[in-house]
């Protein structure tokens, strides 16, 4: 395997998006497919799995230590990034993007390659809705907030119900693992849970595949190498939608 | 290439399928990750290093991929006795857990977990970049035998591997033998470093971590050469291994056995690899080369 050093980037622009989220733009361009994920190096403090909102951007949600001195970051500050790292998403035909709250952001690429045909979108508010522009410039789309503020009043899954699942060859979802559980225990009632394509989320030490903190139950599946993008059929009967791993390999439920 | 004949095999108190062990810390902190390095071809498997107490690891990068190799800091992470559960479901299989405390009791504590849950123990006195555990342990000949004796004295097969930071790693081989060791694993990372010079800062959270991968098998086998003069319980040849000639080098060396860490980031199935390419039916006994470069 060739040197994977992190590169070191320059920010070059920070967007607010919402409250709670930030687009981090650099100065370097990285060839990846949509769905791919790089290891942000945080200087000082730690180094965590972003998806790539676009070839040159990460968009990032506050959440802990990593993602709050990110959050305290200005234009002109540097990051290191290594990657692009795992399989990303692989669609053909029509495309149903679902995405929940930050996980809009890996679905961003996919919107931008115009391979998304209709995205449905959740949010808690319509403060938090992510993307919404750029995804209704290229795409159908529809929105759901859980207080009603903006679209339909509820989760982003009771759109499903609005669409025809057999219109679509391929199903992208990415956000909270209990949104993406729900979302396929509907394609597992609609027996098409192989056209689903999961994101999903785990604790990621190196990335690369070596390291076992982010392997799954029950095949020992690496979420940084054999994903993070998994189909429904796989997800079925495993640990996805019941408990996750901590940083010390103990389990969660989630 | 020299072919070797197929088969179980026995080295240091313990059943193996074939020469190759999974190395510790890879794929090794679940029970179903282990099991598919199994069901790929290994014909043993060692389990991340376990401790005393749940442990996050260091801060990271924890890893960096580079020229020839790897170099790791992860701070041993682990979620300590819960693991017992983990490999509940492999009972029977060729499992091998690595352990680690800092000092012979907190051995002994954890090794009492695992007794008769697993094939062996593999006591981790060798990790570069933990303070207080690994290689700071396992530099002291004195400490080593004394840690060794407190695992080996519950009955259960091990063994122990050593640093490659020290500079005369036969002693340090020949107090795991006095300390009843079954066999002696050799070697752990080498200490190293690199610094990021956009960000002019060392790349791991860490600073420094252990180098592995191919850079470092000259080491391995030089180490596994000086530990064959100096002992006579069986030595688990680790470090750089990526090919089956590179396992017979061992072999030729001194190893009974070995252990591959790093191959797997160029490909999961490397065991299944390396045993197509090592065995055949018409292939000879491992005995006639064990140690055979020392004639
Ligand atoms: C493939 C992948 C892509 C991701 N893409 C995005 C994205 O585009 N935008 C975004 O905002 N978030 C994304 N995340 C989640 C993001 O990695 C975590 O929110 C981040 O690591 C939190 O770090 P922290 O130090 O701020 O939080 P902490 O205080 O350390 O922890 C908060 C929570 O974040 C999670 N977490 C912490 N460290 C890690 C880690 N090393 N690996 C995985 N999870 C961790 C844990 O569940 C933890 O409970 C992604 C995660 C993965 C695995
Ligand atoms: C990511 C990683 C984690 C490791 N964790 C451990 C560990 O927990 N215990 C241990 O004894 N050795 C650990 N090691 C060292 C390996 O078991 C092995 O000794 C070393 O990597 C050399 O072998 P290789 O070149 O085949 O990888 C680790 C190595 C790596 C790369
Ligand atoms: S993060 Fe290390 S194996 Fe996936």
């Amino acid at each position: 395997m060739h040197e994977q050093m992190p590169a070191g980037v320059m920010i070059t622009e920070i967007v607010e998006e919402t409250p709670s989220i930030r687009t981090f733009v650099f100065d370097r361009k990285i060839a990846a497919r949509p769905g791919q994920f790089v290891m942000v190096w945080v200087p000082g403090v730690d180094e965590i799995p972003m998806g790539l909102s676009s070839p040159s951007s990460i968009t990032v949600q506050k959440v802990g230590d990593a993602t709050a001195a990110l959050f305290a970051m200005h234009e002109g500050d540097r990051i290191g990034i290594r990657g692009p790292y795992g399989n990303g998403f692989s669609v053909s035909g029509r495309t149903l993007a679902i995405g929940g709250g930050v996980g809009a952001s890996p679905l961003l690429p996919l919107v931008a390659a115009g391979q998304v045909d209709t995205f449905l979108l959740g949010a808690r508010t319509a403060s938090e809705l992510l993307f919404t522009d750029r995804i209704r410039g290229a795409a159908a789309l529809m929105i759901a907030t859980d207080d009603g503020t903006a679209g339909h009043h509820g989760f982003v899954t009771e759109l499903i119900s609005r669409v025809d699942l057999a219109d679509f060859d391929h199903i992208c979802i990415c956000g909270p693992e209990v949104m993406m559980a729900a979302v396929l225990a509907i394609l597992d009632r609609e027996g098409c849970t192989e056209r689903g394509q999961f994101s999903i989320n785990r604790y990621m030490k190196c990335g690369v595949g070596l390291c076992g903190s982010c392997c799954t139950d029950p095949h020992g599946l690496r979420v940084c190498r054999d994903g993070p993008v998994f189909s429904g059929d796989v997800l079925l009967d495993s640990e996805f939608g019941h408990y996750a791993r901590d940083a010390s390999g103990s389990r969660r439920r989630v | 290439m020299v072919a070797l004949y197929p088969g179980p095999i026995e080295v240091g108190g313990i059943r193996l399928r074939n020469h190759l062990l999974l190395a510790a810390g890879i794929l090794g902190t679940t029970g179903a990750s282990l099991a598919r390095i199994l069901a790929n071809g290994a014909g043993g498997v060692v389990t991340k290093s376990i401790g005393p107490s749940p442990k996050e690891g260091h801060p990271g990068p924890c890893l960096v991929v580079v020229d020839g190799g790897i170099i790791n800091a992860m701070g041993l992470p682990n979620p300590s006795a819960a693991f017992v559960e983990e490999l509940a479901a492999l009972q029977s299989e060729p499992v091998i857990v690595s352990i680690f405390g800092g000092t012979p009791e907190e051995f002994r504590t954890v090794a009492g977990w695992f007794a008769g849950k697993a094939s062996g123990l593999e006591l981790n006195l060798s990790c570069p970049h933990a303070e207080g555990y690994g290689a700071a342990i396992g530099s002291d000949p004195a400490l080593v035998e004394e840690c060794t004796r407190a695992v080996a004295s519950l009955g259960v097969p091990t063994w122990v591997k050593l640093t490659p930071n020290v500079a005369n790693i036969a002693e340090i081989g020949a107090a795991a033998e006095r300390g009843g060791a079954d066999a002696i694993v050799a070697i752990n990372t080498v200490k190293a470093m690199r610094i990021s010079t956009a960000l002019r800062r060392p790349v791991l959270g860490n600073r420094f971590g252990g180098l592995s991968g191919k850079a470092i098998f000259p080491v391995a086998v030089r180490c596994v050469y000086d530990l064959y003069e100096a002992c006579s319980i069986p030595i688990v040849g680790c470090g750089g291994i990526s090919t089956a000639d590179n396992v017979v080098e061992m072999m030729m060396a001194g190893a009974s056995a070995v252990e591959i860490g790093s191959a797997v980031v160029d490909d999961i199935g490397i065991f299944a690899a390396i045993v197509n390419d090592l065995y055949n039916p018409d292939g000879i006994d491992a005995d006639e080369i064990v140690g055979c470069a020392h004639a």
